[in-house]
C-alpha cells in the first residue's frame, strides 16, 4: 500500500500537472490500439465466418459431393440407392435478384418433398402448412422474413438473365446473420436456372460408424472420376485459407500506428526519466532499490497503456462499424460472396486490446526505465544539466543500422512460408529498425552542416532551433523516427497502390479491347457466374456492325484445397484481337491456337504463384465423369481475381461440361461502325433478358472504382498512423518547451521578442518535419519495393510494375509537413507566454 | 557617484531630478499576487544611476534586489511609480518597445552564468546581436571575447570552460551590444573569491570607461567594495546608501 502511495505521489501526481501532454500520450496509445482492434473486429465480422452466403439451410451434413458444371442426377440416384443408411440432400445454389429492391440474395433449391419441414425453419403463422409443402412445392418460393413479403404475395425475381414472377408460399425465419434467402423446390430451381439433370451440390449425412474416413472411401469408390467428395465445410476452410493472406496484410498495416505509438511512449518515459533524475537520486539515497525505480517507470508506462488501451477498445469498436462495410465489399469483390456477421466485442477482445496497449507501452518503456534504475544517487542529486542529454552513440548506431539493413535485404530474398511472406514482414521491420538507428547520425550530420545556412536563410531562430535539435539528439531522433515511420508507411503504401493502379490500368488497356461487355444484371461478385441465354451470342454476332462476339463461362472450383476460378473462353475469331499479356511474352493468337489444339490451359499469375505452377506443367481438373489432365501452355497477367484463374478453350470445355450458356459476352464493333448504334441494337435484341451492358469505358471506370474502394482502408490506416505521430510531435514539443523554459526565458533577457520565441518553436517543428520527411521518404521507397516485389508478390502473386505516383507523394509529404508545423503552434504559444523572470530565476 | 535617493522619508526626488543618467526609478512599487495574497516586493523606491556608475544592491534574500533589477532591465512593469530608461517610462512602452530597449541598451549577467549549452562560446556572445538582426555579429563578438581575454576559446562549448571563464563569457555577451546599463545578479555567487574578484575587476573597468552604468545585486560586502556606492535594501525598501 505504501508503495502504491509513493507511486501515486512521485509518478502519477506529476502527470496531473501536464494534463494536456499526458492526454496526448494516452491518445496516441488509444489510436494505435483502436486501429488494431477495429481491423480485428471488422475483419472477423466481414469475413470472420468465412462462409459463403450460399451456405444456408445446410443442416448437419457430414460430406458433400460436387462437380464442375454440376453433379449429374444419376449420381444422386446412385447415392440414394446405396445399401447404406445415409441421407442424401441434393441442392441447387445460386443467386437471385429481388427486382423490387435490387437486392441480390442466395437462391437455394432443395428437394422439398423429401426435406423435413423442421429443417426449413418456417414461420408457421405465415406459411403453408407442413403437409401442404410437398403439394405446393413446384408452384412457388419460400422467402426469408427480411425480404418483407408474406404468403400469398407475388415476388419478381431475376434468375440469370430472366425475370419471372413467383408466388410466395411461405416465410422462413431469419437467422441472426441472414441477409435474405429465396428457397425453391429443387425441380423449380433447375428449371429456372436451366440446370436440368444436374444439381450444384449433394449433402450427405452418414451414420456415426464406421469412421468418416471409412465412409469417404466407400462413397468415393462409387462416384465417377470427375465428381468430388469432401467433408462438408471444406469450402469454409478453403475460404479461410484464401482470406488469411488478405487479413494478415491488413493486420500488419494496422500495427503500424502501434509501432509509431511505441516510439512516443519511449520518448515520454525517456523525458520522464531525465526530468526526474534528481528525484531518482533522492529516493535511491533514501532506500529505494534499483528494481523499485525500474518498477516505478514501467508502472508509469503501464498506466499510459492501460488507459490508452481502454479508450482504444471503445474507439476501436466504433471504428470497426465503419471498417466492416469497406472490408465486406473487398471480400465480396475479390474473394467470396459473404455476409458480414455482427461485430462482437467479447471479453477476449477486450483483454487483447488491453494487452497490446499495456504490452506495447511496457516494451517501449523498458530501455529508459532500465536507464533510470542504473542512475547513481550522488550523480543524480548533483546539480547539473537538466537538459535531455542522454548519451547517444550515433556512430555505433549507424553501424547497427547498416547490419540491420543487410539482414533486412537478405530476408527479402527468402521465400514465403505457407503462402505468407513472413520474411518479407521481417525484412520490413528490420528496415524500419535500421532507419531508426540511422536517424541520430542523420539528424546530427544534417543539423551540423545546415545550422549556419539556416541562420542565413531563416534567421537566428532557425539557427537556434537547429542547434537545439542537435543538442537533444536522442529526443529529436525518437520524434523524427516516429514520424518517419508513419511517413514511410504512407509513402510506401502510396507508391504500392499507385503502382498497382497504374499496372491495372495498363493491363486493362491491353486486355479490355472489346467495345461492349454484357453480363446478367445484379451485384457483381467474383464467385458468381450467372448465365446468359446461349442463343443471344449468336443473335448479336449477326447484327450489322458487329465484328465478333466472345463467350466466356466461369465456374468456381476447388484446386488443391483452395478456391479458384475456371473459365472457358472462345479462342477463335474476335478473341485474337485481344492483347493478353503472357509471362512468356508470346502473342495471344499463338497461345490461342495451342488452347484450341487439345487439353491445354492457361493460368493466371496469382494461380501460378499460389499453386507453384509453371508453363509446361500438367494440372488435373475433375470435369464431368473424368479427371482431365490439362497442360499449362502459358501464364497470363491478371488483376481481376486474387484466387486465380484457369482458362481453357470453350469447345474443349463443352466436351466435358455440355452447358453452352455463357456468363459474359464481349462484343467487338466493326471498324467504321458506331459503338452507340451497335449498343442500341444489342439492347433491342437483348430486351427480354436482364442484362447489364457496359461500354469499354464504363467497365474500366467501374474496375477502378472497385480498386480504389479496396484500398480505401489502407489509406485510412496510414492517416491514423500519421495522426498518432503528429499528436506525439505536439506532445513532445510541449515537453521540450517545458524542459527548455530557462533557455527560452534567457533569450527574452537577451533581447528576443515574443515573436522570435514563437518562431523558434515553429522552426523546430518544421525541422523535425523536414528531417522526418527525408528519412520517411527514403525508408518509404525501400518499403515500397518490399511491398511490391516481396510481400504483395508472395501474398497475392501479382506482378506490379513500379511507378512513381509523384502527385500523391508530394501532396502526402506536404500535408504531413504542414500538419507537423501546425502541431507546433500550441507549444509555440506556451513558449511565447512563459514568464522569463520566473523561469530564469527558478534555477 | 551621481545621486542615489533613499526611500520615502528621505528627500525623494529633489536632487534626483537633476541627475542625467540612463536609469531612473521614481517612487516605484511592485506588488505580486502569490496564492491569492498580494506580496509587496518593492515599496516606494526611488533611484537614479548616472552613466559610468557602478552601484551595488545589497540585502538579504527576498529584500527586492532581483525585482529591482528586473524592473530596471525592462523585464517587468512597476505596479506604481515610474521606471525611466533613457528618459522613457517603461510603463508607456509596449512589449515590442521593451524588447527593443533590452536589445539595444541593457545587458544582463546572472549568478549561474546562463550560457546556452547548445552554442559555442563565440555563438553565445553573438546571440544578442543576432536576435537584434545585426550583421557584423561575429566580429563584434570576437572583439568582446578578446576584451575578456577569452579570444582563443570561441569555438569551445560552455561545459568545457571553468566557472570564471563562463562568467567572463557572460560578461562579453552582456557587453557585446555596448549597453548603457549592465544589470548583474549575484555575478560572483557561484565563484571562489579569487575568481570572483577577477570578475569584479572586469566590471569595475567597464564602469571606469564611463559609457556603461552597472547595477549589481550581491550578498557580499567584499564585492560591494568594488563599487561606487552601496544601496542597502530591506523588505522592498532602500534602507541606506553608503559610499565605500
Amino acid at each position: 500500500m505504501s508503495r502504491l502511495r509513493l507511486f501515486y505521489r512521485l509518478i502519477l501526481r506529476p502527470l496531473h500537472r501536464e494534463l494536456l501532454r499526458t492526454f496526448l500520450v494516452v491518445l496516441a496509445v488509444a489510436l494505435g490500439v483502436a486501429v488494431v482492434l477495429a481491423l480485428e473486429l471488422a475483419g472477423d465480422a466481414a469475413a470472420g465466418s468465412f462462409r459463403s452466403s450460399i451456405e444456408t439451410l445446410t443442416g448437419d451434413a457430414d460430406l458433400e459431393v460436387t462437380a464442375i458444371g454440376g453433379v449429374p442426377d444419376e449420381v444422386i440416384g446412385k447415392l440414394a440407392t446405396l445399401p447404406y443408411s445415409i441421407t442424401v440432400r441434393p441442392r441447387i445454389e445460386d443467386y437471385a435478384v429481388v427486382k423490387a429492391t435490387g437486392q441480390t440474395v442466395p437462391l437455394v433449391g432443395l428437394d422439398l418433398i423429401a426435406e423435413h419441414p423442421e429443417n426449413l425453419n418456417l414461420d408457421r403463422q405465415n406459411s403453408a402448412k407442413a403437409d401442404e409443402i410437398a403439394d405446393t412445392a413446384n408452384q412457388g418460393v419460400w422467402i426469408s422474413q427480411r425480404l418483407g413479403a408474406k404468403a400469398g404475395d407475388k415476388i419478381r425475381l431475376q434468375i440469370n438473365d430472366q425475370t419471372n414472377e413467383y408466388l410466395v408460399r411461405g416465410v422462413l425465419k431469419d437467422s441472426g446473420d441472414s441477409g435474405g434467402l429465396v428457397l425453391m423446390d429443387i425441380a423449380t430451381a433447375q428449371r429456372a436456372l436451366h440446370r436440368l439433370g444436374r444439381v450444384d451440390r449433394v449433402l450427405l449425412k452418414v451414420p456415426s460408424t464406421p469412421s468418416l474416413e471409412e465412409w469417404e472411401q466407400r462413397l468415393r469408390a462409387v462416384l465417377p472420376a470427375g465428381v468430388e467428395l469432401r467433408r462438408e465445410g471444406s469450402q469454409t476452410d478453403e475460404n479461410r485459407r484464401m482470406l488469411s493472406a488478405f487479413r494478415w496484410n491488413l493486420r500488419i498495416l494496422s500495427y503500424v500506428a502501434l509501432v509509431v505509438g511505441a516510439f512516443l511512449i519511449f520518448n515520454t518515459i525517456s523525458v520522464s526519466v531525465v526530468r526526474r533524475r534528481p528525484e531518482i537520486g533522492i529516493v535511491r539515497a533514501l532506500g529505494a532499490s534499483r528494481s523499485d525505480v525500474l518498477t516505478a517507470f514501467l508502472g508509469e508506462a503501464a498506466c499510459f497503456g492501460f488507459i490508452g488501451g481502454l479508450l482504444g477498445i471503445l474507439s476501436g469498436r466504433l471504428l470497426a462499424s465503419g471498417a466492416v462495410g469497406l472490408l465486406g465489399a473487398t471480400v465480396d469483390n475479390l474473394y467470396v460472396s459473404s455476409r458480414p456477421a455482427p461485430i462482437e466485442l467479447t471479453p477476449g477482445t477486450i483483454l487483447f486490446g488491453l494487452a497490446i496497449g499495456v504490452g506495447m507501452s511496457l516494451a517501449s518503456a523498458a530501455s529508459p526505465a532500465r536507464e533510470a534504475s542504473l542512475v547513481a544517487p550522488i550523480e543524480a542529486m548533483a546539480r547539473g544539466e537538466r537538459e535531455y542529454a542522454a548519451r547517444v552513440h550515433k556512430v555505433r548506431d549507424l553501424w547497427i543500422a547498416v547490419v540491420l539493413a543487410v539482414f533486412g535485404a537478405a530476408a527479402s530474398l527468402a521465400p514465403a512460408i505457407a503462402g505468407k511472406p513472413f520474411f518479407g514482414y521481417a525484412s520490413a521491420l528490420l528496415m524500419i529498425a535500421a532507419c531508426a538507428f540511422a536517424i541520430p547520425a542523420l539528424v546530427s550530420g544534417l543539423t551540423a552542416v545546415s545550422s549556419q545556412l539556416l541562420r542565413r536563410i531563416a534567421g537566428v531562430e532557425a539557427f537556434l532551433a537547429s542547434r537545439s535539435l542537435a543538442a537533444s539528439l536522442r529526443r529529436t531522433s525518437v520524434l523524427v523516427g516516429a514520424l518517419a515511420t508513419a511517413i514511410a508507411m504512407t509513402t510506401s503504401v502510396g507508391i504500392m497502390v499507385g503502382s498497382f493502379r497504374q499496372t491495372v490500368q495498363v493491363w486493362m488497356d491491353n486486355q479490355l479491347t472489346a467495345d461492349l461487355f454484357l453480363r446478367p444484371a445484379g451485384d457483381p461478385a467474383v464467385d458468381r457466374h450467372p448465365t446468359i441465354d446461349p442463343s443471344l451470342a449468336d443473335k448479336i454476332a449477326l447484327l450489322p456492325g458487329v465484328a465478333g462476339v466472345d463467350r466466356f463461362r466461369g465456374y468456381e472450383i476447388s484446386y488443391q484445397g483452395l478456391p479458384a476460378s475456371l473459365g472457358s473462353a472462345d479462342t477463335v475469331g474476335a478473341h485474337d484481337l485481344e492483347k493478353i499479356q503472357f509471362l512468356s511474352g508470346r502473342r495471344t493468337s499463338v497461345v490461342n491456337a495451342e488452347l484450341r489444339s487439345g487439353a491445354n490451359a492457361v493460368v493466371s499469375e496469382p494461380f501460378a504463384n499460389k499453386h507453384h505452377v509453371r508453363a509446361g506443367d500438367v494440372i488435373t481438373l475433375p470435369l464431368g465423369a473424368a479427371q482431365v489432365p490439362f497442360r499449362v501452355v502459358d501464364i497470363f497477367y491478371d488483376y481481376g481475381s486474387e484466387k486465380g484463374f484457369i482458362v481453357v478453350d470453350r469447345s474443349i470445355m463443352l466436351r466435358y461440361v455440355p452447358d453452352p450458356a455463357p456468363s459474359n459476352l464481349a462484343v467487338y464493333v466493326a471498324t467504321g461502325s458506331s459503338v452507340d448504334q451497335v449498343r442500341a441494337e444489342v439492347e433491342k435484341i437483348a430486351s427480354g433478358h436482364n442484362l447489364m451492358i457496359f461500354t469499354n469505358r464504363n467497365l474500366r471506370t467501374e474496375a477502378i472504382r472497385i480498386f480504389d474502394r479496396t484500398f480505401a482502408i489502407t489509406y485510412a490506416l496510414e492517416v491514423v498512423a500519421v495522426t498518432v505521430a503528429i499528436i506525439g510531435i505536439a506532445g513532445a514539443l510541449l515537453a521540450l518547451v517545458i524542459d527548455r523554459r530557462r533557455e527560452l526565458g534567457l533569450l527574452r533577457f537577451l533581447g528576443a521578442a515574443v515573436s522570435q520565441i514563437r518562431k523558434l518553436i515553429l522552426v523546430e517543428a518544421g525541422l523535425i518535419g523536414l528531417l522526418a520527411n527525408l528519412a520517411g521518404l527514403a525508408l518509404g521507397i525501400v518499403l515500397s519495393l518490399l511491398l511490391i516485389f516481396v510481400i504483395n508478390k508472395q501474398s497475392f502473386g501479382w506482378t506490379i510494375q513500379f511507378h512513381w505516383p509523384i502527385a500523391v507523394l508530394l501532396s502526402a509529404l506536404t500535408l504531413v509537413y504542414v500538419a507537423t508545423v501546425l502541431a507546433g503552434f500550441y507549444p509555440a504559444r506556451v513558449a511565447a507566454r512563459l514568464d522569463p523572470i520566473e523561469v530564469v530565476h527558478e534555477e | 557617484m551621481g545621486l542615489i535617493e533613499p526611500q520615502t522619508g528621505f528627500p525623494p526626488l529633489g536632487t534626483a531630478k537633476d541627475v542625467t543618467g540612463f536609469l531612473r526609478l521614481d517612487n516605484v512599487t511592485k506588488t505580486y499576487v502569490s496564492d491569492g495574497q498580494p506580496v509587496q516586493a518593492l515599496c516606494g523606491v526611488s533611484l537614479a544611476v548616472r552613466d559610468g556608475e557602478f552601484i551595488a544592491l545589497v540585502g538579504r534574500s527576498g529584500c527586492g534586489k532581483s525585482t529591482l533589477l528586473n524592473l530596471a532591465g525592462a523585464m517587468d512593469f512597476p505596479t506604481s511609480g515610474r521606471v525611466l530608461l533613457d528618459g522613457v517610462s517603461t510603463s508607456d512602452v509596449n512589449e515590442n518597445g521593451l524588447t527593443r530597449l533590452r536589445r539595444e541598451k541593457v545587458g544582463f549577467i546572472f549568478q549561474s552564468f546562463q550560457l546556452l549549452n547548445t552554442l559555442t562560446v563565440l555563438e553565445n556572445v553573438e546571440l544578442p546581436l543576432l536576435l537584434a538582426g545585426e550583421s557584423d555579429a561575429c566580429d563584434r563578438a570576437q572583439q568582446q571575447l578578446d576584451l575578456v581575454e577569452l579570444g582563443d576559446l570561441g569555438s569551445r562549448m560552455p561545459h568545457q570552460l571553468s566557472g570564471g571563464q563562463m562568467q567572463r563569457v557572460a560578461i562579453a555577451r552582456a557587453m557585446v551590444h555596448s549597453p548603457k546599463l549592465l544589470l548583474a545578479d549575484e555575478p560572483t555567487g557561484n565563484l571562489d573569491t579569487v575568481t570572483g574578484n577577477v570578475i569584479l575587476e572586469g566590471l569595475r573597468r567597464i564602469a571606469d570607461e564611463g559609457k556603461t552604468a552597472i547595477l549589481m545585486a550581491t550578498h557580499s560586502s567584499e564585492s560591494a567594495a568594488f563599487t561606487d556606492a552601496i544601496v542597502k535594501m530591506r523588505d522592498g525598501r532602500i534602507q541606506e546608501v553608503v559610499r565605500p
